[in-house]
């Protein structure tokens, strides 16, 4: 199991390790400022996180030795126009960070708001635009989800292709590339997109994809988090089947997918755009063994009332699938240690939850 | 030469003196530091060298007009204050 959890809050990064005890947290990195993103690389173990600050821009951090020091690298940016108005991009937010595959040491992908991809093959000393997919007519259609702008919140790198990528836009569907993102296509039918006009619910472009996560053992299952609902790819994405009567909800943002066995996932169920709360106010985590047919709802350990979110980076499952976390909009932290069954709080007064992950 | 002072809440995250620049614009003089000091630039302006959102550029007790471009004007003797809009917070 792995016994360290990076938590990026609204002020600062906290670490947490378990001990004989329990989970202890470090003294904050960063205190005070907004971290959006965090990625632990499991190639060379180096920590990476992205700052959005409230007045100096969004800045990206790596540490190589744990944490215990960190040093300012270079962010994603866009390539500067001539003569700017107040239309030229420029990135508002790191959303993910990936690491790309095994075979290419150094790479790492960004996903950001306004909806830019950007490649490092240097540990993030230098990044690049993917151009191929920035300019993409479709792009034009999309549309803020829950934040203003569009954004990129999921990259997949297939382990068995580094080429291979799937990402996922929020609003703008999913997007795959066979070439390492020299060129892309729209993918994704079967998404159901129910707060469009009708004859554009299957719209592949409109489609709110909350979150796409892939089983590491398996890659072309994909199981898929939607603004809508709940859905299923056996194909690495390229078509879906939706997963329909689902209680206590099918809307929701955070997923986790077993490593190594694909009929197996976590949701965290809410209610949709109007509240954005819990169902009921009961927090519960919902999980299926049989590929979305059945699901239980587990909430032993978890509060009786509360407003807690999970947001679609709060959820992770350690390399075994036996260990979860999961971190809500209401700095409250809890882990399961017997794969999503009963969860126990290790830290109820954190800062809003952006992102975490084992490490 | 016109001085260029930089609030003490961004010396948190990037070393950022008072500095000197002989120059007829806040782009200008801007351009001056940030050459001497590149990794203050993006914490002050974008990847397009718009003044970010929520910093504010003042010409002794003049706010900036022109946040695109920082054209405006700045005489020998000037100081220009960057700071921390209370917005960003």
């Amino acid at each position: 199991m792995s016994n360290v959890l990076h938590v990026g809050t609204r002020k600062g990064l906290v670490t947490f390790t378990r001990d004989a005890v329990g989970w202890a947290p470090s003294a904050p990195a960063f205190i005070g400022q907004p971290v959006s993103a965090v990625l632990s690389d499991p190639r060379d173990g180096a920590i990476y996180a992205a700052l959005r600050l409230g007045h100096f821009g969004v800045k990206l951090h790596r540490s190589d030795d744990r944490g215990a020091t960190w040093s300012e690298i270079a962010a994603p940016a866009f390539p500067a126009v001539p003569n700017p108005d107040d239309k030229a991009p420029a990135v508002d937010m790191i959303w993910t960070l990936v690491a790309g595959g095994a075979d290419e040491p150094g790479v790492l992908w960004a996903g950001t708001t306004p909806g830019g991809l950007f490649k490092s093959a240097d540990r993030g000393a230098s990044w690049s635009l993917n151009e191929s997919l920035w300019t993409v007519p479709e792009r034009a259609g999309w549309m803020g989800g829950g934040y203003d702008l569009p954004g990129i919140h999921s990259v997949l790198v297939d382990p068995r292709d580094s080429r291979s990528l799937t990402i996922g836009v929020s609003t703008g569907g999913v997007w795959r590339s066979a070439d390492g993102g020299a060129t892309w296509r729209l993918t994704g039918q079967g998404l159901r997109a129910e707060y469009m006009p009708p004859d554009m619910a299957f719209d592949l472009k409109v489609q709110d994809v909350h979150r796409l996560a892939a089983c590491a053992s398996a890659p072309d299952i994909v199981w898929c988090q939607h603004h809508n609902g709940m859905f299923r790819s056996t194909d690495a994405g390229e078509t879906f089947s939706e997963i329909k009567n689902v209680q206590p909800s099918v809307f929701g943002f955070a997923l986790g997918v077993h490593p190594h066995d694909p009929n197996t996932a976590w949701f965290v169920p809410a209610i949709k755009d109007e509240l954005r709360i819990p169902v009921d106010c009961k927090l519960v985590v919902t999980k299926t063994t049989d590929a979305g047919r059945t699901f239980t709802a587990h909430a032993d350990g978890l509060p009786g009332v509360s407003y807690d979110l999970i947001y679609r980076h709060c959820l992770d499952v350690n390399a075994d699938g036996t260990r979860l976390a999961i971190g809500s909009t209401t700095g409250n932290l809890w882990v399961s240690d017997d794969a999503g069954r009963h969860w126990s709080q290790i830290h109820g007064h954190l800062s809003p939850i952006a992102a975490l992950t084992f490490g | 030469m016109a001085q260029v002072v930089f609030t003490p809440n961004l010396q948190r995250h990037v070393s950022c003196p008072p500095a000197v620049a002989d120059a007829q614009s806040v782009r200008a003089a801007l351009d001056l530091v940030f050459a001497a000091n590149p990794q203050l630039r993006s914490y002050v302006v974008d990847e397009q060298g718009r003044l970010r959102k929520h910093v504010n550029v003042y010409v002794n007790d003049r706010m900036v007009n022109d946040r695109v471009s920082l054209s405006d004007a700045v005489a020998p003797n000037d100081e220009i204050f960057v700071f921390q809009a209370l917005s960003g917070g």
